[in-house]
């Protein structure tokens, strides 16, 4: 019911929503509850377990009742807090957790079968037979238990994530924080002032008070127009802080586009920041906590914080007949701002005998609310005065008060713990417990709003005098400054029905009384065993009460009994927010050769190494399958000649009068002798002995090489050098840099490879300019390059490097050429089996957990020099005829094909884990000796050569007797490569 | 978190690679006994307190850098490039 | 005999405008990345010196008409526009030319627009005029340069500026769109 007259929406602009099925109207400025309970809507959603109606508690983020879903489809969002959601008019929200509506659901059957339900029950009830509770249990509980659902389908909503840097963080822009910013602002800080609600202002737009003489919003009004005419001042609305983390970083929710019935395009929906400040000013106000009596949680029980801020802000009267319940004068001023704006109020019931009852209102003093009456929304309370005297109170809407909580979240979520103060009944933060952070206003337990507004300009003032800021003159309003007075009292004893704690959770007084007599006495256990905090509002309405209980329940002190841990978020965030960005092509760089738009024209799927697209097979017409095609490139580089983009390899430039001596100590074998326009393969060990990467570095001057890395290793070899090279010899003359992207380098392999190669090259090559393992500077037409007399594929073969900017026309212009003389393009399946041809290994075989030795490379490691990895890979176990050694594998033939992954057995053994004898990593089938082929693993493997051993893929179901062989399949002289 | 790189000033964790205590940076000699080898590879301490790692600053200027800070609080009290440490001496050395 | 055509890193991505922010290739240009040679420091320097630079402290550019040398990481800097002939002997020298995508971007949204992929503080109070960093863009290394109130120079390795045009590209709409909301 809307009051004439009353609150700060916008009036002449109305706004039509839907929610549940049906429309309705508010007004700009309204969130989903204010309009909602304008139009006299009292049921919101069911609760998790029981599926009691709920309704609206408060006015807030804190809102552990009001959960909506919002939209459909993809776009559907669960559990948004209805008193946070703004309406416009593509607004569709409903209600949760009933079936088929919250006004009609079946499944509050639930609440019938409540004793049934109580803490620890499902672990006590569905534990036995055991295997039942993940297949019948759970998933039945789930369905009945819960908030909102998901969706299902991809969310197509564009989320944002976002850096920011600020001298001063200022968090809530109630009166302590809006003094704060305006006294650092003028001070010239850099300042950041978060505000969650959607209008800044906090408290002061909910209530009748007065700063310097007018209405407390219009006086934060002007404060904030002066703020927003601050170039060093950023206003950001509708943002929670999340999260304080090390360093001075606070993650930060910005709902961005939630609120508008036609965002513009590409605006997202949310933006999670990480905003990293200097000092920051903690003024997040308080939360008014609920008190525990029977049938508390019937639908028009409201915060009477909450019940004030719709009046007062929305002109909302939540209730026809309202009665206040209380222990403290906030009690009291509800009723004075309700009777002032000419709502009815049936009685003010108050907790503390000497009480006095204002102006014209009925006051029980000393008297408690023993029980509500009302199935879908309330109709009355029924209280007990001191005697036990029973009155039935006529109401449709009870405002509580139990006192205030500082919302002291954020400084707390370092793992600081708060103290408790005996004369409010709260924690409050202590000093420090974020480094650089400051508490100020109530979030401090500091309630008056004088002395909020104080505490605001003092921590902005010591935090501009840390920063080594000189404050200008602020002059300190004049506001209420009253006592905050209350009795603690958290919940009413003795009545017969269930009394809530956390209504999101559905924990009541009993249950925690249950935790208390099943011996979860700590104030963590009691949480788990009853899920008591672990709702969305994560306690923030109910945690210090339930501790209060327990402390009750356990016979000690609430300061002994301790609170639970504070761990961020402080609201809910959608995990959409957190993975910004990292959907579709956002979730990795994607890394693109020079040859890549000509791969793909020629139809070849692109296959992911490591972030690069590499071509698996070039297809053709007539191709049953990719094996013809990879037959076919194989044929090409055994046979005439192939050409392949090897560009993703790394390639490290190394520099320097110590490089030689620098590459000694990198690689097992020796580089510094290396002369220059050679090349040799080097095998680099891991310090723990393990084989880290291989490939060929190549001399091109005295004191400058260039490494070759695998493309897998890249990153991690060019970590490893500048480790070794910062870690063990700093003093030393080398330098490296990655010149991967530089150059664009093509594999040219085959009989043919240096008759087509002579075809471009200015000045020919043979044998003799550049002999196998030989580099040499040369020009492709016109263009400057290298020449590598390098083969992965046991054929003939060159690498021509070129500057990257001619990568994509020489490709073209090679696979031509190829294509010319009988061959062609050859893609990631072909260089595969032709290396597996070879026994060349790859990071399939040296996976981490294998030594030189397993891989028959032992002599490479030498004994004239250290190395990185020596000293390891000659402790006792790194050798020896226990290792799993590489081995060759060839199937008898007419077997089926092999698959890498599968294991080794004694031909006679059971293939079972206990007779394990090694494993497959890579196979193939090889067009060349047609037969399948495999590389792998077999313990004492070079000993077993000539035996045979059983090969078992239990996924793929094969069981294949193979021929132990050694692993060079191909030309194990080597006499083609020297050509 | 932020670390403080020495040459770039503060920066965002995500720049950072961490790589373990910095005792990984004092390779024992050549020859140093398995005993030695196992001590510098495998075994490290837990402490609750002040521990020095190694970080590499790989988004950024690929320097190597000995991190002090504490487990405890979190707080970072001294960072300095691996390279500018005096040489250490080799443990295990047999002299 | 033919000739080998010439394919820019960004070829067929750029420019790319958003509102008033504009991200473009930068012209192609000679980088040689250049790290001293131990004891050749000062020598060094006065090379650069004759050359009209100097070796930059960390996270400095020094220029002059057409060439600059920019800090790019521990004990190295990209000498760019300029042949590194008379540093010879003096330093490590490498081509990079080719390995990097050179982007500018510039206009009034170019700060809020890297705020939502680099994780440093770009505020032209903290990181003005001729300063540069390493840093990353989103996942990407990079090497960023102020070269104006509102205008960064960008540089990522080559094979990623399809994905960095994207990163950017994405992040200029999205700053857009919120300019959008109060206009």
């Amino acid at each position: 019911m809307r009051i004439a007259g009353k609150g700060l929406v916008d009036r002449n602009t109305p706004v039509g929503f839907r929610f549940d099925g049906k429309d309705y109207t508010g007004f700009q400025g309204d969130t989903l509850a204010s309009a909602l309970l304008a139009s006299g809507v009292r049921v919101f959603g069911r609760s998790f377990k029981y599926h009691r109606p709920r309704g609206v508690m408060t006015a807030g983020s804190e809102e552990p009742c009001a959960l909506v879903t919002i939209g459909r489809g993809a776009a559907q969002v669960p559990n948004v807090r209805a008193t946070v959601q703004e309406i416009h008019a593509a607004l569709d929200a409903r209600g949760q957790n009933a079936w088929p509506s919250v006004n009609v659901d079946l499944m509050a059957m639930n609440d019938l079968f409540s004793p049934f339900f109580s803490a620890g029950f499902y672990y006590k009830t569905f534990m036995w037979p055991r295997k039942f509770w993940e297949s019948l249990y759970e998933p039945a509980i789930r369905r009945a238990a819960g908030l909102g659902a998901l969706s299902r389908k991809h969310n197509e909503d564009h989320y944002e994530k976002a850096y920011a840097f600020c001298d001063l963080l200022v968090v809530g822009s109630g009166p302590a924080g809006l003094m704060a910013a305006l006294a650092a602002g003028r001070a010239g800080a850099d300042v950041i002032l978060a505000e969650e609600d959607h209008v800044m202002g906090g408290r002061l737009l909910a209530e009748m008070q007065e700063v310097a003489g007018q209405p407390g919003a219009d006086w934060a009004a002007g404060v904030l127009a002066e703020l927003a005419t601050m170039p060093n001042v950023r206003l950001m609305t509708r943002t929670s802080i999340t999260g304080a983390y090390d360093g001075g970083t606070f993650g930060a929710l910005e709902r961005v586009g939630l609120h508008l019935a036609r965002p513009p395009m590409d605006l997202p929906q949310e933006c999670f920041w990480r905003i990293v400040a200097k000092r920051a000013i903690l003024a997040t106000g308080a939360h008014e906590r609920p008190i525990a009596f029977p049938n508390n949680d019937r639908p028009g029980v409201m915060m009477a914080g909450a019940v004030r801020a719709y009046l007062n802000r929305f002109g909302v009267a939540p209730g026809q007949t309202v009665a206040v319940f209380g222990n403290n004068d906030d009690a009291h001023r509800t009723v004075r701002d309700l009777k002032a704006a000419g709502v009815k109020v049936s009685a003010l019931i108050d907790v503390r005998e000497e009480a006095t009852a204002p102006d014209g209102a009925t006051l029980h003093a000393g008297a408690q609310v023993v029980d509500t009456v009302g199935r879908k929304g309330l109709r009355e309370v029924v209280i007990a005065d001191r005697s036990g005297q029973i009155t039935r109170i006529p109401c449709d809407c009870l405002a509580i008060s139990g006192g205030w909580n500082p919302a002291l979240h954020l400084a707390c979520h370092m793992n600081g713990r708060p103290v408790w103060r005996e004369e409010i009944a709260a924690f409050v933060p202590q000093p420090g417990m974020v480094p650089g952070l400051a508490v100020a206003g109530a979030a401090n337990g500091t309630f008056s709003t004088q002395a909020c507004l104080a505490e605001g300009l003092e921590a902005a003032k010591a935090a501009l005098s840390e920063l080594g800021r000189k404050a200008k003159a602020v002059d300190l309003p004049q506001a209420e400054d009253g006592a905050y007075r209350l009795r603690a009292f958290w919940e009413v004893r003795g009545g017969k029905h269930r009394a809530w704690l956390d209504f999101s959770n559905d924990v009541t007084t009993k249950d925690v009384r249950l935790a208390a007599q099943e011996n979860y006495r700590s104030v963590e256990h009691m949480k788990r065993y009853t899920t008591q905090g672990m709702a969305p509002d994560q306690g923030k309405n109910s945690n210090v009460a339930a501790l209060a209980v327990l402390a009750d329940a356990t016979g000690r002190g609430i300061p002994e009994t301790g609170i639970t841990t504070f761990r961020p978020p402080y609201v809910p965030i959608s995990v959409a927010a957190l993975g910004a960005g990292g959907q579709g092509a956002g979730f990795a760089p994607q890394r693109f050769t020079t040859s890549h738009q000509a791969s793909v024209e020629r139809g070849a799927p692109m296959v992911e190494a490591g972030l690069w697209y590499r071509p698996s097979y070039f297809p053709r017409p007539g191709d049953q399958s990719w094996l013809d095609a990879c037959n076919r490139e194989v044929g090409f580089v055994r046979d005439r000649v192939g050409v392949c983009d090897v560009s993703t390899l790394g390639k490290i430039d190394i520099q320097g009068a110590d490089a030689g001596r620098f590459l000694d100590l990198v690689y097992t074998n020796t580089f510094s002798t290396l002369k220059p326009g050679r090349v040799r393969y080097g095998l680099m060990l891991r310090e723990d002995g393990m084989v880290m990467d291989d490939g060929t570095t190549a001399c091109l001057a005295e004191g400058h090489y260039l490494m070759t890395t695998t493309t897998a290793a890249a990153g991690q070899v060019m970590r490893h050098l500048d480790f070794v090279a910062q870690a063990h010899c700093p003093a030393w003359d080398v330098h490296m840099i990655s010149a991967t992207e530089q150059w664009a380098q093509f594999a040219v392999a085959g009989p043919l490879a240096r008759e087509l190669l002579n075809t471009l090259l200015e000045e020919p090559v043979d044998g003799d300019t550049v002999p196998f393992l030989g580099v040499a500077p040369v020009r492709v037409m016109g263009v400057a390059g290298r020449l590598f007399r390098i083969s992965f594929s046991g054929e003939l073969g060159y690498e021509i490097a070129v500057p990257a900017r001619y990568g994509a026309a020489l490709y073209r212009d090679l696979v031509a050429r190829a294509e010319n003389l009988g061959g062609g393009a050859y893609g990631m399946e072909a260089l595969n089996v032709l290396r597996i041809e070879k026994g060349f290994i790859t990071h399939a075989e040296i996976h981490g957990r294998v030594t030189a030795f397993d891989i028959g490379l032992q002599g490479m490691v030498s004994a004239k020099k250290d190395c990185i990895g020596k000293g390891a890979s000659t402790r006792p176990g790194l050798s020896g005829p226990e290792r799993e050694q590489m081995v060759g594998l060839k199937p008898v033939p007419g077997s089926k094909s092999i698959g890498a992954g599968a294991h080794l057995f004694d031909e006679g053994a059971e293939p079972v884990r206990v007779n394990d004898q090694g494993y497959v990593t890579s196979v193939c089938w090889s067009p060349t000796l047609n037969s399948h082929l495999g590389l792998g693993f077999l313990i004492n493997g070079r000993a077993r050569i000539g035996t045979r051993v059983r090969l078992v893929d239990h996924l793929r179901k094969t069981d294949v007797i193979c021929e132990v062989v050694h692993p060079v399949f191909f030309d194990p002289e080597g006499g083609r490569a020297r050509g | 978190m932020r670390i403080t790189c020495p040459l770039c000033g503060a920066r965002d964790r995500r720049e950072f690679t961490y790589y373990g205590a910095s005792v990984y940076a004092d390779r024992p000699a050549e020859g140093a006994a398995p005993e030695v080898w196992d001590d510098y590879l495998h075994l490290r301490d837990n402490p609750a307190g002040e521990i020095t790692d190694l970080w590499y600053h790989e988004l950024g200027c690929s320097a190597w850098i000995e991190v002090t800070r504490n487990t405890v609080t979190h707080a970072i009290s001294a960072t300095r490039l691996l390279a500018d440490r005096a040489t250490p001496t080799k443990k295990g050395a047999r002299s | 005999m033919a000739s080998l055509i010439e394919k820019s890193a960004c070829d067929g991505l750029l420019p790319r405008v958003a509102g008033g922010t504009v991200l473009s290739e930068l012209p192609a240009a000679r980088v040689t990345s250049v790290a001293p040679f131990a004891g050749k420091t000062r020598a060094l320097g006065a090379a650069l010196k004759e050359m009209g630079l100097g070796w930059p402290k960390p996270g400095e550019a020094v220029g002059t008409e057409g060439a600059s040398i920019l800090w790019s990481g521990r004990d190295q800097a990209f000498l760019i526009g300029a042949d590194p002939a008379p540093l010879s002997g003096l330093a490590a020298l490498s081509d990079q030319g080719d390995g990097w995508a050179r982007m500018q971007l510039k206009g009034p949204e170019a700060e809020a627009a890297l705020a939502r992929l680099v994780p440093l503080d770009l505020r032209l109070s903290e990181f003005g005029i001729g300063q540069v960093a390493r840093s990353g863009l989103n996942h990407m290394m990079m090497l960023i340069a102020r070269t104006s109130e509102t205008g960064f120079d960008i540089m990522v390795f080559r094979s990623m500026a399809a994905s960095a045009v994207h990163e950017i590209g994405t992040a200029l709409d999205a700053v857009a769109a919120r300019g959008r909301l109060t206009s």
